[in-house]
């Protein structure tokens, strides 16, 4: 009887739950109903781990002696975890987002791994689609935990430069295929007929450790500013992952959650991949950058410095300015001296507005946010096709910590590694002033016409120093008034 | 009478066509302001992996299963808080110019002001 009421409850609350994720994602649709989406959300999640634990009535006789412990450790483990990963996604700075989301998307993929390992250990999965489906999501969710870490590590500054070595394709295709061999060997060994010669314990392991290494290889030479790639693709990854273990425990509401994030994971990743003219393939498999060996044609025109405080006061006189921010700005904890400024112009009648890259910063929309969190309404934020006919008519177009992005060489140089890539036309601007730490190149390494154009000035200096020496000189202005 | 959920061959494939379709579209219509945020809330939602993280530990019986499944409800849990906190912290710092606006400029006006005086 108990065992019967408790099945019907985890079913009727992981229906709910199912309907509560898709209703809650649905309701982000607008910055106006997103925190209560995630909230909805967050009521299915709570719902489903409590019902969860009525899984104790009905566990198999074997398992019943072990229960009170098994318990116990549930709670420890969903204590500790949950509180260390709630404390540190509460602690964490907003410029570390990036590298939190990559750290929590792998601990899901390392959790779909985990579940499929008990199932493959305690040989809970008796039929070879059982078995064939366990072992995809193990390997898909190992591959998610190893690589999520890497691009954690990458993102935080741990793994300073991507590493690439000769043959790393050949080497990944081989452990990917040693993966393949090994689960298609596991497979066989216990749906055929014939006797297998490595123990299965063995076998699982090996399985294990030849994923997580692909994860790491295959994440590896991948440089930062592909990094909004990657992110969505571990995403999908992980959901699906965690779809296929779903079958795998027959709980329809993680097939269900899977598979949706899998399929939005797989739909970011196409946009990132579009937004940087690029095919998925090619930021996963080339080494973008390092390996181009591109002549760039003379470039005329010079490089024209000017003070931070000389461009400022001249975006107090414009009547028009839009803002390029970019992963310089991050870097620069810059956004809040940039709000203020912004503000100050705004105080002076000055038309402001923000324009963002699908690709600026290191993961989908991280400017967006950023420039949210300095308090930057978010009517003022546009998307590159919303705003990319007004720079002809705007005054001065300010690119702080931008790069590839602003680069015309996407627009007219053929030969160029970003053509065809869509830009913000900074360059089209009346004026255009550029904030930059120095004379480096962009990520793609190759010289940007856009800094020597005959209406552009370079402003040297870290984004956060800078700003404050706009404000100061815009301030001034206000002094020199008053007296 | 048996609630136990059994699913097999073909309709598992159509949970996941159905799933897959409702996460195309819904996510389709997320504007790419909100990326960010979308990005942490599906990665919050797949954190349900830690319902089965559990039904994995309550089943467990060698002391190998215990820990492993120790293992999957500690990620799965730490993947579901983590990914709720990021994306809720986020999502409330969203705010349309139109009040707050309003207030900016009188800030500002009393900052020129307190400057004069």
């Amino acid at each position: 009887m108990l065992a019967m009421i408790s099945q019907l409850t985890i079913g009727l609350v992981d229906l709910a739950a199912a309907f509560l994720f898709m209703y809650g994602l649905l309701r982000m649709a607008s910055p106006v109903t997103a925190p209560s989406g995630i909230f909805v959300a967050g009521l299915g999640m709570v719902g489903a781990v409590l019902a969860s634990f009525l899984y104790a009535f009905s566990v198999s006789a074997a398992a019943a002696p072990h229960l009170p412990l098994n318990i116990a450790l549930a709670l420890i483990a969903l204590v500790i975890g949950g509180g260390a990963a709630w404390w540190s996604g509460r602690k964490v700075a907003l410029t570390a987002m990036p590298q939190m989301v990559a750290l929590y998307n792998g601990m899901g993929g390392g959790a779909a791994g985990a579940i499929a390992a008990v199932q493959l250990f305690g040989n809970k999965a008796p039929g070879a689609t059982e078995l064939v489906v366990t072992l995809i999501g193990a390997l898909i969710g190992a591959v998610s935990l190893s690589g999520s870490l890497i691009a954690w590590a990458k993102l935080d500054g741990v793994i300073k430069n991507p590493l690439r070595v000769r043959g790393q394709q050949a080497i990944n295709g081989l452990v990917m295929l040693a993966t393949l061999a090994v689960g298609g060997y596991m497979v066989f060994a216990a749906h055929g007929n014939a006797e297998s010669a490595i123990a299965m314990p063995e076998l699982i392991y090996l399985f294990f450790a030849c994923a997580l290494v692909f994860g790491v290889l295959m994440t590896l030479p991948i440089g930062g500013a592909d990094m909004p790639v990657v992110i969505s693709i571990y995403n999908a990854f992980t959901g699906l992952a965690v779809g296929l273990e779903g079958f795998v425990l027959q709980n329809p509401a993680l097939m269900i959650a899977g598979m949706v994030v899998g399929a939005a994971g797989l739909l970011l990743t196409l946009l990132m991949a579009k937004a940087m003219n690029r095919s998925v393939s090619n930021v996963i498999f080339t080494n973008f950058g390092a390996t181009t060996k591109h002549k760039q044609g003379a470039i005329r025109g010079e490089l024209k410095p000017m003070a931070p405080g000389d461009a400022g006061i001249a975006m107090r006189y414009a009547s028009s300015v839009i803002i390029v921010p970019g992963y310089g700005l991050a870097v620069a904890q810059g956004q809040q001296k940039l709000y203020e400024f912004v503000k100050l112009l705004q105080a002076g009648g000055v038309g402001v507005k923000f324009a963002v890259h699908p690709v600026a910063g290191r993961m989908p929309g991280q400017m967006d946010v950023l420039l949210a969190e300095a308090g930057v309404p978010y009517d003022l934020i546009f998307q590159l096709e919303d705003i990319n006919e007004e720079f002809s008519s705007t005054d001065i177009a300010l690119v702080i910590g931008a790069n590839d992005v602003v680069n015309p060489a996407a627009r007219t140089d053929k030969s160029s590694p970003i053509f065809g890539m869509p830009i913000l036309n900074a360059d089209k601007a009346k004026k255009v002033f550029v904030v930059k730490r120095g004379e480096g190149k962009g990520y793609a390494g190759i010289v940007n016409e856009l800094f020597y154009g005959d209406n552009c000035n370079m402003v040297y200096g870290d984004a956060q120093a800078v700003l404050i020496k706009m404000i100061e000189a815009v301030r001034g202005l206000h002094f020199q008034a008053a007296a | 009478m048996d609630f136990q959920i059994s699913i097999t061959g073909f309709v598992a494939l159509y949970i996941f066509m159905l799933a897959a379709f409702a996460g195309w579209v819904i996510i389709g219509g997320v504007p790419a302001i909100l990326h960010t945020p979308l990005m942490s809330g599906s990665n919050f939602v797949h954190g349900i992996v830690v319902v089965g993280g559990i039904f994995a530990l309550l089943n467990a019986v060698t002391v190998q299963e215990q820990v492993i499944g120790f293992f999957a409800v500690l990620l799965g849990a730490g993947n579901a808080a983590g990914g709720y906190a990021v994306t809720d912290r986020m999502l409330a710092m969203f705010q349309v110019s139109a009040p707050k606006k309003k207030h900016a400029k009188s800030d500002n006006v009393k900052v020129v002001h307190a400057k004069k005086g």
